[in-house]
């Protein structure tokens, strides 16, 4: 039994943490969180540094989840790294953020969520910030 | 003629609106290359060397003029906010600049930076027009002998002195030298390194070797190390500096520059001895020593006015004598032959109007680089998210038309390939690339001066000394081969001196607060301690083996600093 979630430092990363923490309570099951970056550029700002990553574990350690942090830098996309690890840990449950988009930024913009709505083969719980 | 009314041409010159949108091009080009760690403005040049054939010369000397300056401060800018030198001379800025912006004042660290570039460059330009033509009248009566002999002295001092290792900077040097013999010699009509292919004969073509050291081998490097852990950037507004900052900021901006200027000057010149001494100097003369290591605010202006000045030094030996001393300058001399202008002491002389139109730019530009990088600087940080394989996409098309379209052969794309291979080889192994460039581009000035030397001697060998200033050169040339070798037997007799000398070594660089990052290795390697300390080169040697073994790669961009000056 494990939950995954994929964050990255932003309102609707923020969103997507906290409904999985809630998620994994319920459920007693193991949290995975994915934070991954392709590497390719210098400065990734949605790849989460140290310290910040040290005040979500020690979050997950106050609230008492059995938790697994992995940062995959290997130059795949995020939605790979999610779907591979959901696989890998046997997820029943992937949750991720999303953010509010009109037809038309859906439009020109690929997504990462839509790549795991398609792909991953279990439920998949999609968050938007503030909700 | 008045230097002040030659002067004033140039400006008149320059400062025609065409003229001016090529600085402001040459500027804004330079920032950004020296931002992006790894590319620099001697790669820059290169790259728009083919395309510059249609211009003007004095508007593509004016470009390159701008992108030099932008590049040094560039540099700056990715030091104090991601702790990633862009170039060896920013190493030091790193130091102070990085602890600053974690302190939550990369604002100041910026507006200091910048400012102090500007007030070093413009003082340093100034120096340059004075101090050019006085060199020029020393140089015109200087005969090959005493040529000769300076240009062994520049390129031994920025082989020996600059980077860790003498040994692969030997090495590069001697690839430098050998690619600069091929073809015809000009003397004899003998066939040399041709391997019987008539299309080697004319010899290689220096932009074809520049953008293939500079560009191509660095894109394989980069697509060999392409992954890499993200690094975070300190977010930062608009660069502003408080009263209490321009106070603690002024004076080591002056002495920056007083110990930058001489040192670019000097046919062994480079930027990385000055900045360093200044760090030393403004550490000793702080009224806040302690604040030293933990963000002081004169740790950055005082190295990055030195390396601005020595930036403007540099162009002193390079347009009074010819006599370029890093990579960038080197590119531009390589430029000014392109062109069909002959450089060297008659180069005031004959191009008069173009060379006082290049010094004028240089003050616009660095003007421009003030007035576009004090409000741009979030701008700049944001080039870092590039993801690279695009930019290297981009870089590796235009090496590749670059190269094709100065002869419009594709055998030249064959010599592309080859020497990239051979500078991805180089950066594999450490070999510093600066020594392979000047002598490429030296090698063949320096030969026809050793064949009138000794055509005018008669083939007597005693013709080299046949000049005083040659001899003095010479001397000068053997305490830098030997000055090693007396430091080990005095160190061996005084061994508490050691001890002493390794402590300075230890201090400022090797237990720095870069030691901690991935740099590290790399950016002590090129302290000028680390080049004077046997104790500090045995560090080197194991932080190359650290280098070979880990994959971590962010040493590539400061191991490359040095050429992309």
């Amino acid at each position: 039994m494990s939950i995954i979630v994929g964050y990255v430092p932003t309102a609707e990363g923020a969103a997507a943490l906290d409904r999985a923490i809630a998620e994994a309570r319920r459920n007693q099951s193991r949290l995975v969180i994915i934070n991954s970056s392709r590497g390719d550029a210098l400065v990734d700002k949605r790849y989460v540094q140290a310290e910040d990553l040290n005040a979500v574990t020690e979050r997950l350690e106050r609230e008492g989840v059995e938790h697994l942090v992995l940062q995959p830098v290997r130059g795949n996309d995020a939605a790979n790294e999610v779907l591979e690890a959901a696989e890998k840990y046997r997820a029943d449950l992937i949750v991720i953020g999303l953010r509010k988009r009109t037809p038309v930024g859906k439009l020109i913009m690929g997504s990462t969520a839509q790549q795991i709505l398609l792909e991953a083969s279990c439920p998949v719980l999609a968050v938007k910030a503030g909700a | 003629m008045d230097i002040l009314s030659s002067l004033m041409d140039g400006f008149a010159t320059a400062l025609t609106p065409i003229n001016l949108l090529y600085a402001l091009i040459g500027v804004i080009l330079g920032t950004a290359v020296g931002v992006l760690p790894g590319i620099g403005p001697a790669m820059t040049v290169a790259l728009l060397l083919p395309v510059t054939y249609v211009l003007e010369p004095t508007s593509a000397f004016i470009m390159f003029a701008g992108i030099y300056y932008g590049g040094m401060y560039g540099g700056s800018t990715t030091s104090i906010l991601l702790n990633t030198p862009g170039e060896s001379s920013s190493v030091i800025t790193a130091i102070e600049g990085n602890k600053m912006a974690k302190a939550g004042r990369a604002a100041q660290a910026l507006a200091t930076a910048a400012i102090g570039s500007f007030v070093a460059g413009t003082i340093g330009t100034a120096l340059l027009v004075v101090f050019a033509p006085i060199v020029v009248q020393f140089a015109v009566s200087l005969g090959s002998p005493s040529y000769f002999a300076i240009m062994i002295l520049a390129l031994l001092a920025v082989t020996a002195v600059l980077g860790a290792s003498r040994l692969r900077g030997f090495a590069s040097l001697g690839l430098g030298l050998a690619i600069g013999l091929v073809g015809i010699d000009s003397v004899s009509g003998q066939r040399r390194l041709t391997f019987g292919q008539p299309l080697l004969a004319d010899g290689l073509d220096i932009v074809v070797v520049a953008v293939a050291i500079f560009a191509v081998g660095e894109a394989l490097w980069v697509a060999a190390h392409l992954r890499r852990t993200p690094l975070q950037i300190i977010p930062v507004g608009r660069p502003w500096m408080g009263k209490e900052d321009w106070k603690r900021s002024w004076k080591p901006w002056l002495r920056g520059t007083a110990l930058g200027f001489p040192f670019g000057a000097l046919p062994a010149g480079g930027a990385e001895i000055p900045t360093f001494l200044s760090y030393v100097t403004e550490k000793r003369l702080s009224k806040h020593p302690e604040e030293f290591g933990k963000g002081a605010i004169e740790g950055v202006a005082g190295p990055e006015a030195a390396n601005n000045a020595a930036a403007a030094g540099t162009l002193t030996p390079m347009l009074a004598l010819g006599l370029p001393t890093n990579a960038t300058a080197a590119v531009m001399l390589a430029a000014f032959v392109q062109f069909g202008i002959q450089p060297g002491p008659l180069l005031f002389a004959n191009e008069g109007p173009l060379v006082w139109a290049l010094i004028a730019s240089l003050f616009i530009g660095n003007t421009l680089l003030l007035l576009v990088n004090l409000p741009l600087a979030p701008v700049w940080a944001k080039l870092l998210r590039l993801p690279r394989p695009y930019l290297y996409a981009g870089i590796l098309f235009f090496a590749t038309l670059g190269a094709y379209s100065v002869n419009l052969q594709s055998f030249d794309l064959v010599i592309l390939l080859v020497l990239g291979a051979l500078g991805f080889m180089m950066r594999r192994y450490g070999l510093p690339v600066l020594p392979l460039i000047l002598g490429v581009i030296l090698g063949p000035r320096l030969e026809k001066q050793l064949r009138q030397t000794l055509q005018l001697s008669a083939g007597d060998v005693s013709g080299l000394w046949s000049e005083p200033i040659a001899v003095v050169v010479y001397i000068l040339v053997g305490i830098i081969l030997v000055w090693p070798l007396l430091l080990k037997t005095w160190r061996r007799a005084r061994p508490r001196q050691l001890a002493a000398v390794g402590t300075f070594a230890d201090s400022p660089l090797v237990d720095g607060p870069l030691a901690d990052s991935p740099t590290a290795a790399r950016s002590t390697a090129h302290s000028p301690t680390a080049a004077d300390s046997t104790a500090a080169r045995d560090r080197q040697a194991v932080a190359t083996d650290g280098q070979e073994n880990a994959d971590t790669h962010a040493d590539t961009h400061v191991s490359n600093g040095q050429e992309k000056q």
